[in-house]
């Protein structure tokens, strides 16, 4: 198979996702490295684009002192045996904790108690753009096996001139290396004992390949488990620190609103601290309820703006657009041959509008930070995929040098893309330089819900070509303001114009699980389903009939034999639908079931099948873990969930409000994980996401003959639908 | 403010607080029990759920002040020791998380389903535990743990609730 097509070798970075390496950086030095961390083995890989490329082999040793810049993770292995790996990379509960030390204790034949991951510091562990767009498996595991396998490299060496042995023969197992001849055996520990070793990576480490993992690959449960189980790990809403205040903020009326005036004289003589900065107004206070009252009583005048209203979303994306705003490139534009001659001439032409709402990510952690002075350096706790970037906001919102912020991300309750930005951060920062004392912030659910950020609404117009035997001809594919990840066609047709418009966003938005390849599927695949019944095929034959795409023919033929895809009838009240793609590495094919009750007419998701690909396998238990929660987030914005808004107000700000797939919701659940141990692995955390709304929608259509192009599908239950 | 006496987790407190702060609040940000999470305030998410006299309910709802009478259980006080209880097991057993902010309140009904009806059907348990939220979707192995702990208890022969 041709594992350098274009899908499967470009990844598309999603928009509000783009972020430069700082422009300062720290500088390192190998002696301040083993002061902290004590003596023992220090590793530190260069990346592929640092001076490595120009090594010409050898013993590699450092050249004096300075440590280089481009790094992303570092290993130390103590004299008492502990190993500690630093990486920027977070946990917001994909279990990233626990892969992550299963690859090290994989390439250093250690156990996996041995390890422990500091993650997320940004005074201790190197830079990282962040945790999203499922590129910590692909990337940063990688780069820790490289890592482990490095040092493990050195042990052995040091082993070898310690006993004057070939080292060739040597093995490392179990926290010691040992010669199988003399049966002498060392400790790691012992080997680096009263030694600073410091070691780079070679260009291309041998790694142990997949089929011959025996720690990776398996189902290792949640390294530090125990302490959810009990109530005791600390998320960044749960810290505190001595003489600690509570800090609320004073919310404008609406979005867009400015600050005319302020009376705070009745909140001045309470036990507060009120801040006005510009648009910001905050009370910090020692408990919650008096920073709430503090609020309360503050006096303030806004002028607000008329906004756009969710009623008129979609007429207002469509005249509101940004031509060039997506930093995809050219994931903006795709032209091959000539669509509108193919449309012209096409046997069969169908021509239809798909649309998404905006939706709350809804992390059941809300956004908290905890921010402590000292001196004008300041320390910040909070629960961010990005901790590198708020750090950079700190720095630019107090105007102050990024090496006087440090971010600390305590692993999180959750973020599905909607934690990247600092906004808590900020106030509790803000907060905590005028009340002079640590103050902490966490929003409540109805902030969450409005001064957070949304994933993009968005509508999708489909034309399409087909010949009477099925081949489709002309694809033409313009999508406004959802995003342009996953909005590439991966069924061969010959002409195809695919383009993304940004717009004017009437909410704040920003990433998501999936992202915008939620959309763009639902709008590709439903689509195909229409094609098939305009053709009179059978879905899964039609789309066949125009993949070449190996590892995708390879997840649907999977998911269309686990759920006996063609053998069933539908009954009445029942239908049966499948869509599925390509995403971030990942393939997945989702065939679903739907009954309505023909008393009650409701409508229940009974059965999904997902079959998904993602290259080799590093945990399987974890991936269906990640699979299935895909699925049950994914019910939430196919079938019901939606932000409503008026006039720059949220209508809907509340759990009461908002539905959320619960317990009830959840269909009998099936996977089939395809493991590709000869294909690199990638991330599963928002690729099985994408197929299920497409595949739910044709079910639909099946059963009761309507066919729903708009997101969610029922928001208001079946029987509101005017065609039911 | 008013002093409000509460039994938590088998010890007597005493706290200073405003009448109307919830208990969720007094066990969060007076006494430092933070295994207990807010999620909505509004009693729609469960991930604030205690045991108040062996029932599940939302302490972001309850003003600490009403409950000074009765025996109060948070997922600190289930534990015997080092030794976990067996939801807390079934949990870790059938990796019922993911972030594990839902945890908690997942464990606290959990337990009280089963001390209610400690054999339930896969039906049973949906009811119980459809106000408790995993944003996550880990519901299906939520309810494979509360089985593997009824199992367990029925074999120890003991209730669901210490």
């Amino acid at each position: 198979m041709n594992r350098k097509t274009p899908l499967e070798t470009i990844i598309e970075p999603e928009r509000c996702e783009l972020a430069a390496r700082p422009l300062y950086h720290f500088d390192l030095d190998r002696r301040e490295f083993f002061k902290f961390l004590g003596a023992g083995l220090l590793v530190v890989p260069v990346l592929k684009s640092g001076a490595l490329t120009q090594e010409s082999g050898g013993r590699r040793q450092w050249q004096g002192d300075a440590l280089p810049q481009e790094i992303d993770a570092w290993l130390h292995l103590g004299e008492n045996g502990k190993i500690t790996v630093y990486t920027g990379k977070v946990e917001v509960g994909q279990n990233i904790r626990t892969s992550l030390s299963q690859a090290v204790a994989e390439e250093l034949h250690v156990g996996i108690g041995n390890i422990e991951l500091v993650m997320g510091d940004t005074q201790l562990t190197p830079f990282d753009m962040g945790t999203f767009g499922s590129r910590t498996t692909p990337t940063m595991n990688l780069q820790l096996r490289r890592v482990a396998a490095a040092a493990r490299d050195v042990l052995v060496g040091l082993a070898a001139e310690q006993w004057k042995a070939d080292r060739r023969r040597l093995l490392a197992h179990d926290g010691k290396v040992t010669d199988p001849q003399t049966q002498r055996s060392v400790e790691y520990a012992t080997l680096v004992k009263g030694r600073q070793l410091t070691e780079r990576l070679p260009a291309a480490d041998p790694l142990t390949p997949a089929t011959k993992w025996t720690v990776a690959g398996q189902s290792v449960p949640k390294v530090n488990g125990r302490d959810f189980v009990t109530g005791k790990h600390r998320y960044a809403a749960d810290q505190t620190l001595p003489g600690m205040w509570h800090g609320k903020i004073l919310r404008p009326p609406s979005f867009g609103a400015t600050l005319v005036s302020l009376d705070s004289q009745k909140a001045e003589p309470m036990d507060v601290t009120v801040v006005r900065d510009g648009n910001f107004v905050g009370v910090a206070a020692p408990s919650v309820r008096q920073a709430e009252a503090g609020v309360a009583a503050l006096q303030a005048q806004w002028k607000s703006e008329p906004q756009p209203s969710s009623k008129e979303l979609f007429d207002y994306l469509r005249q509101n657009t940004v031509e060039g705003r997506d930093p995809v490139g050219d994931g903006d534009r795709i032209d091959t041959g000539n669509v509108d001659q193919a449309l012209v001439s096409a046997e069969h032409r169908l021509k239809q509008t798909y649309t998404v709402s905006y939706i709350a990510h809804v992390p059941l952690e809300p956004r908290a930070a905890l921010a402590k002075w000292e001196g004008d350096s300041l320390t910040v706790w909070t629960g961010t995929q990005r901790p590198f970037g708020v750090r950079g906001e700190l720095a630019e919102a107090f105007r102050m040098p990024e090496d006087h912020v440090r971010v600390l991300m305590p692993d999180t309750g959750s973020g599905y893309g909607g934690k990247h930005t600092g906004e808590t951060a900020i106030e509790a920062a803000r907060l905590a330089r005028a009340a002079k004392r640590p103050v902490k912030v966490v929003w409540t659910r109805e902030e969450e819900f409005t001064w957070a950020y949304f994933r993009p609404a968005g509508v999708i117009d489909v034309a399409s070509g087909a010949r009477s035997d099925g081949t489709i001809t002309a694809w033409d594919f313009q999508n406004y303001n959802s995003g342009s990840a996953g909005i590439r066609t991966y069924y061969e047709v010959p002409n195809q114009r695919i383009v993304f418009h940004g717009a004017h966003s009437p909410l704040r938005q920003g990433s998501y699980r999936a992202l915008a390849a939620t959309a763009n599927h639902f709008a590709r695949e439903s689509h195909m389903d229409e094609l098939a019944h305009l053709l009179g095929m059978d879905p899964l034959a039609f789309r066949l009939k125009n993949l070449k795409n190996e590892r995708l023919r390879a997840v649907f033929l999977a998911a269309a034999d686990k759920f006996a895809w063609g053998k069933q009838k539908a009954a009445p009240g029942q239908g049966f639908g499948m869509g599925g793609g390509y995403e971030k590495l990942g393939n997945v094919a989702t065939c679903a079931e739907i009954r309505i009750d023909s008393k009650s007419g409701d409508l229940k998701v009974v059965r999904v099948v997902s079959a998904f690909e993602c290259g080799a396998i590093v945990n399987p238990d974890h991936l269906q873990n990640q699979i299935e929660g895909a699925i049950v987030q994914g019910l939430g914005g196919a079938l019901f969930e939606a932000v409503e808004f008026d006039n720059g107000k949220i209508l809907n700000p509340r759990l009461s409000a908002y539905r959320l797939p619960r317990f009830s919701d959840v269909p009998q659940l099936e996977t089939v994980m395809l493991d590709r141990k000869d294909l690199p692995s990638a991330g599963a955390g928002e690729c099985p996401l994408v197929g299920l709304a497409p595949a739910i929608a044709s079910a639909i259509f099946q059963a009761t003959g309507i066919r729903m192009r708009s997101l969610p599908l029922i928001p208001h239950g079946l029987k509101t639908n005017p065609g039911f | 403010m008013a002093a409000i006496h509460l039994a938590i987790n088998g010890q007597s407190y005493t706290v200073d607080a405003d009448p109307q702060t919830s208990l969720l609040a007094v066990l969060r940000d007076h006494l430092n029990l933070t295994g207990s999470k807010y999620g909505c305030g509004e009693g729609q998410c469960g991930a604030c759920t205690v045991l108040i006299d062996g029932k599940a309910l939302r302490s972001c709802i309850i003003r600490a002040e009403t409950v000074a009478q009765k025996q109060i259980i948070t997922i600190e006080g289930l534990a015997g020791g080092d030794e976990l209880h067996p939801v807390q097991e079934a949990f870790l057993a059938e990796g019922a998380m993911q972030c594990a902010y839902c945890t908690s309140g997942m464990i606290m009904s959990a337990v009280a389903l089963l001390h209610r009806n400690p054999h339930p059907d896969d039906g049973e348990i949906i009811d119980f535990m459809q106000g408790n939220i995993c944003r996550c979707g880990t519901y299906p192995r939520i309810v494979r743990a509360i089985q593997r702990a009824s199992k367990r208890l029925a074999g120890a022969g003991k209730g669901g609730a210490r």
